[in-house]
């Protein structure tokens, strides 16, 4: 559904997104009242919803960053991994120094951002195609957060750590207020600077856009960076959030989630513009059904089967054979 | 089948470089690793590994990819249990009744890719959650196989190789032989080569790219089984993230992922790579099993670059615009 | 041609949706005869050769094969019919054997077995017949070009002896561009076996755009224009120049007339210090070294046909391509320019020939494209503000005089015309110092050629230096200050001031020698 101008551009876009959500949403009111219920307690804010905000933050932050990757034409499989090194990363701080607060934030993001780095560095750099370049650090980079945390799932307790995952500002969960700054940040990133306008740009059409003087090269190197950042960022609410740094199963599948949400909001994997609102949208429409289908009592294994399925039916819609055929084949011969 | 040596054979022959190597190191530093029973179990191990990687073979070189394969050891062999444990079927038409179910969603994956233009990874990826979730949905525990046949089966030792490995080696054969010796292995060579210029020499692209994922679907459920013959259970936790693994051992072997170029011969030899490293780690005790990864994933780098470097300096005989 | 005639077209016509690419051509083809087929972009020679290989339909008129009609459904049904096409990319898979390719999908065996030692003898006895004796075990990548596009004709003129009747030994042989990528030599070595091929009788349609190499292989040379048939005749009997007028549309009488021009009489007082000097520039296969001197508010015209060299030069001089050979100086400091961004820091800017694969971004809108480089070279940090980027692409709007257009629509929803002036707007947005322009007025309706070429003259009295590239002579010669005249790869001549008319540059490209 691709609007024919670009007049209210971005708006008609979300339209699908918000329309399925919306949808969603309906679905429990008429089916589970109980999931819109939002009590407050101790000054914060409870429900169903409150939990889907909450629980959909890892999803939301990669997503964030997948969107900018999947935009330049790449794809970027280490998500998963990377959080998992971001979390060892910081149980390890917590529990071997007396770090501060501020050291045990920034340092498993700074590695996640390098990580990033090497990912772009890989596909830029040495030209190797994107699912390869991820695919060795989604391979070797669980083994090093295995390697970093001795195979065990480390435990720890640390207050000013612990509010990041559990805590509450203004009522509303921590997650949520971090999540609202990454897409603010990524937001102006693109947006408020020329950033946006180059990736759509060297997407579209990278010779004309390297001939205009667009620095591809530079553009996915940043992109693959703030997916890392992403990555590092959801690490450390899962950490934060179970108080343990387990390098098996943190951020399990969370790449496949990822791209499920880049691509039902509406960012095409073969082409077109970038939302990180649709992604927005996407995650929501993800973790809402997750959590209905826990809800309403639905085993979790059915979580993935639904998930596969949607995502091969965004994708079927947005293809272009798909077009092709229901047109009938204009191609001339 | 006398072939003049080429840069195009520089990857398999740095693969079989560096798997002498690796097997002369580790003889030289575990005591007993020059046996025969080490290069059984080797292949016995990683039986399953190697049949799924046989299968992506033929989907790498074709050009595309398969990101479901460690999905559909896990689906198959939990539904073979199923059918077997719960259903009561005789053990063979379960088997192949899995084995055809294999082939009929690979077939189904294929078209999804060649009809609809959609990217292999996506289409594959979105199988894996497919598969894993019906594995779960069929049973979320391991269900174990009391069967005769099985009993039977895993007491047989052709040549004092164990039934998994025999089925392997045999797979590995019957490929080899489709990849050399017939048309349509040629074919997916071409398609993966130049599907372009195969198009312009009235080969049946479509049908070459739906009959590739329909094999690996076939080989990978046969992984399956092979699995359950191994650990007499099937379970839909199996084979967590094997796929990235057969992707590896498949690069290792040579195959270069853009397609065109590879063998199963460098697959086998990188499955054995593989498994010298998880064998060389659990000799070394005090390293973990999780460095396996790590080298894997460093192998499958250095890997991947040095086909980069081979690439583009056989890049001058192509035209230029 | 009557009896003789091996392939006969008549009357065929074929529209697109919007363009009449052919427009009732008749092209007939002898038993052992090279024909070749010339005409500029756009001239329709590539619609003809889809048509009569099947990759595409007529709307009217009738093929005739030995007297037979036929009717091309495929590709693949061409060559069952004996139409084999040998394309410009090669077409065969690089990673294979040169006896796979020869022979994939006709090996000797059978579906569960290829005899891989037939296989080989049978390619190397192919091979034998076109005097190339190879390892055809090797892989193709292993050998040069030359070699390959021969292995591609020999694998199109196969035809498996056995048990395949639905497939006629060849009759034609259509050559797309052979020779593009070839040395001399090796371009002696194809001819030599196209020599051979013809007289088996073959019947051979030669495409090119190598003037000298068609008048030295082609018995007969047909020119289209504009999706016309212009001429057919003898090589022999058609003059260069008389060619050359065929190609681009002018009155033979009028091209041998000598006439001055307005812009070629005033010499130039505007012209001011150099800004760009270019010594023995080069690139091995792509552009013999040469000289280029442009100076500010100068208009500097690269006239040659099609594959002349005129892109190339463009492209090193803009640091697409990097030079083998030669020096170049932006303003008298010497620079290695290795990327469009250097050159476009050093106020540069290129509006390339390919208008949609390389100058617009279909998906962006008229705005975006508009502020493209100005932004680029900005930086990513300090962003146009929504307003200016609105006023900016106003501003050129109305100087272009881009009628009809709304700024937020995708760029790909406009007109050709409008795409090549939105893509003047991008680079004049940036305001460099020198604009490279390639065939900037290629599909542009009069009235837009007329205000383009105004504002060039009217930007190079402030001081812009400008080199374009045209294949429209007379604009070339009314807009120039000075030509350079490019043939084939290299440069055979310059014009300057009163020189610059267009029977002079006429006469440089058909002969590479001045007349006067």
């Amino acid at each position: 559904m691709i609007s024919a101008s670009c007049a209210a551009p971005a708006l008609r876009r979300l339209f699908w997104p918000a329309l399925a959500l919306v949808c969603v949403l309906l679905s429990n009111l008429l089916f589970a009242p109980g999931f819109f219920r939002i009590e407050i307690r101790d000054g914060h804010l409870y429900g169903s919803l409150i939990d889907v905000l909450n629980r959909g933050t890892p999803v939301l932050l990669a997503g964030l960053g997948m969107t900018l990757v999947i935009a330049t034409a790449g794809v970027d499989l280490s998500v998963g991994a990377v959080a998992a090194i971001a979390g060892t990363v910081a149980a390890l701080l917590i529990t071997r120094t007396e770090a501060g607060l501020l050291t045990i934030v920034t340092v498993p993001l700074c590695v996640a951002l390098l990580a990033g780095l090497c990912n772009g560095l890989l596909v830029v750099g040495a030209g190797l195609q994107p699912i390869v370049a991820t695919l060795v650090l989604m391979v070797a980079g669980r083994g090093v957060a295995q390697l970093l945390g001795r195979g065990q799932i480390i435990t720890f307790e640390h207050a000013g750590f612990e509010t990041i995952g559990g805590g509450y500002l203004a009522g509303l969960p921590c997650t949520v207020s971090i999540v609202a700054a990454a897409y603010v940040l990524a937001g102006l990133l693109t947006r408020r600077t020329a950033l946006g306008l180059f990736i759509e740009s060297a997407r579209d059409s990278p010779t004309a856009s390297y001939y205009a003087g667009v620095p591809v090269g530079a553009v996915k190197l940043f992109a693959y960076a703030f997916s890392g950042f992403c990555a590092g960022l959801a690490g450390l609410i899962v950490a934060s959030d179970i108080k343990a740094a387990d390098a098996n199963n943190a951020g399990l599948y969370l790449e496949l989630d990822a791209i499920l949400a880049v691509v039902i909001g509406g960012t095409a994997l073969t082409g077109g513009r970038f939302s990180l609102s649709g992604t927005v949208l996407g995650a929501l429409i993800i973790q809402t059904v997750t959590t209905t289908i826990l809800t309403r009592g639905v085993p979790v294994e059915y979580t993935l089967v639904v998930k596969a399925l949607a995502v091969l039916g965004v994708c079927l819609l947005q293809s272009a054979g798909l077009r092709r055929r229901l047109r009938g084949s204009a191609v001339p011969q | 089948m006398r072939r003049t040596f080429s840069r195009a054979d520089v990857p398999l022959a740095a693969t079989a470089l560096v798997c002498a190597a690796m097997y002369l190191a580790c003889g030289l530093r575990y005591p007993h690793f020059f046996s025969f029973t080490v290069i059984i179990n080797l292949l016995s191990d990683n039986a399953f590994l190697g049949l799924a990687a046989v299968g992506l073979t033929f989907v790498i070189v074709s050009g595309g990819i398969d990101l479901a394969v460690g999905a559909m050891i896990g689906f198959s062999s939990i539904l073979l249990a199923t059918l077997i444990t719960q259903a009561g079927w005789p053990a063979v038409p379960a088997m192949l009744a899995v084995a055809g179910l294999g082939t009929a969603y690979g077939a189904a994956a294929g078209s999804l890719i060649h009809l609809f233009a959609m990217p292999p990874f996506l289409v594959t990826l979105a199988g894996m959650f497919l598969l894993r979730g019906a594995g779960f949905v069929i049973n979320l525990q391991s269900m174990s196989i009391d069967h005769p046949l099985y009993y039977r089966l895993g007491a047989m030792a052709p040549a004092g190789l164990p039934i998994h490995a025999v089925v392997f080696l045999a797979a590995v054969i019957a490929s080899a032989y489709v990849l050399r010796f017939t048309p349509f292995g040629r074919m997916v060579y071409a398609v993966g080569g130049s599907a372009s210029a195969a198009l312009l020499m009235g080969l049946p692209v479509g049908r070459v790219r739906i009959a590739v994922y329909a094999i690996s679907g076939a080989c990978s459920a046969a992984a399956g089984i092979v699995y359950t013959l191994y650990t007499f259970s099937g379970n839909a936790n199996a084979a967590m993230g094997l796929e990235l693994d057969a992707i590896a051992t498949v690069v290792i072997g040579g195959t270069l992922l853009s397609g065109g170029v590879g063998s199963v011969l460098g697959t086998l030899i990188g499955v054995l790579i593989y498994g010298m490293i998880q064998t060389a780690i659990a000799f070394e005790g005090t390293l973990s099993s999780w460095w396996t990864k790590i080298a894997v994933g460093g192998l499958l780098l250095v890997f991947v670059l040095l086909q980069k470097i081979v690439q583009r300096g056989a890049g001058g005989a192509v035209p230029r615009r | 041609m009557g009896e003789n005639a091996l392939l006969e077209l008549r009357g065929i016509c074929k529209s697109f949706p919007g363009v009449c690419a052919l427009n009732n051509v008749d092209f007939t083809l002898a038993r052992g005869e090279i024909h070749a087929l010339l005409g500029q972009n756009g001239a329709g020679k590539s619609t003809l050769i889809k048509v009569l290989t099947g990759v595409c339909r007529r709307d009217a008129g009738v093929i005739l094969l030995d007297g037979q009609p036929i009717h091309p459904r495929s590709p693949r049904h061409a060559e069952e019919l004996g139409i084999r096409t040998v394309y410009q990319e090669i077409g065969l898979v690089p990673h294979l054997s040169v006896a796979e390719n020869l022979l994939l999908g006709h090996q000797p065996g059978n579906r569960l077995w290829i005899n891989w030692k037939q296989t080989h003898r049978r390619a190397a006895q192919l091979l034998r017949e076109i005097d190339l004796d190879i390892d055809v075990r090797l892989p193709l990548a292993h050998f040069p070009v030359a070699v390959q596009q021969m292995i591609a004709i020999s694998r199109a003129l196969y035809t498996p002896a056995d048990g395949q009747l639905s497939r006629r030994p060849t009759r034609v042989l259509v050559l797309d561009e052979p020779t593009s990528s070839l040395a001399p030599a090796e371009v002696e070595r194809l001819f030599a076996i196209l020599r051979q091929l013809r007289d088996r009788g073959l019947g051979i349609i030669f495409i090119s755009h190598f003037v000298e190499q068609v008048y030295a292989i082609s018995d007969r040379i047909t020119v289209l224009r504009n999706g016309q048939r212009v001429v057919t005749a003898p090589a022999a009997s058609l003059g260069r120049v008389e060619l050359l007028a065929h190609m681009l549309g002018h009155e033979l009488a009028s091209v041998q007339a000598v006439e001055p021009t307005a812009r070629g009489a005033s010499a130039d007082a505007q012209a001011g210090p150099v800004l760009v000097r270019a010594r023995g520039l080069g690139r091995r296969g792509a552009l013999a070294p040469t000289n280029l001197e442009i100076r500010r508010g100068e208009v500097v015209g690269l006239a040659g046909l099609l594959g002349s060299g005129r892109t190339e030069l463009a492209r090193l001089l803009f640091g697409i391509d990097r030079a083998d050979t030669g020096s170049l100086e932006i303003d008298g400091q010497p620079v290695r320019l290795g990327s469009p961004r250097q050159a476009i820091a050093r106020g540069l800017g290129l509006c390339p020939e390919d208008r949609q694969a390389e100058g617009m971004i279909p998906n962006l809108s008229v705005r975006e494209n508009v502020v493209l480089a100005l932004q680029a070279r900005r930086g990513w940090w300090r962003r146009l503000p929504g307003r200016r980027q609105r006023e900016l692409a106003a501003r050129f709007i109305d100087a272009l005089r881009i009628a009809n257009v709304d700024p937020d629509k995708r760029a790909s929803e406009l007109s050709g015309g409008n795409q090549q002036k939105i893509l003047l707007a991008r680079w004049l947005a940036a305001d460099p110092r020198l604009l490279i322009l390639d065939e900037p007025t290629r599909g542009i309706d009069v009235g837009a050629k007329a205000e383009i070429e105004r504002l060039i003259q009217q930007l190079c009295r402030q001081g812009l230096a400008v080199l374009f590239t045209s294949c429209a002579l007379e604009e070339v010669a009314r807009n120039a200050h000075r030509v350079l005249v490019l043939r084939e790869r290299r440069k055979v001549g310059e014009l300057t001031g009163p020189q610059v008319s267009l029977s002079a540059i006429l006469h440089l490209i058909a002969t590479g020698v001045e007349c006067d």
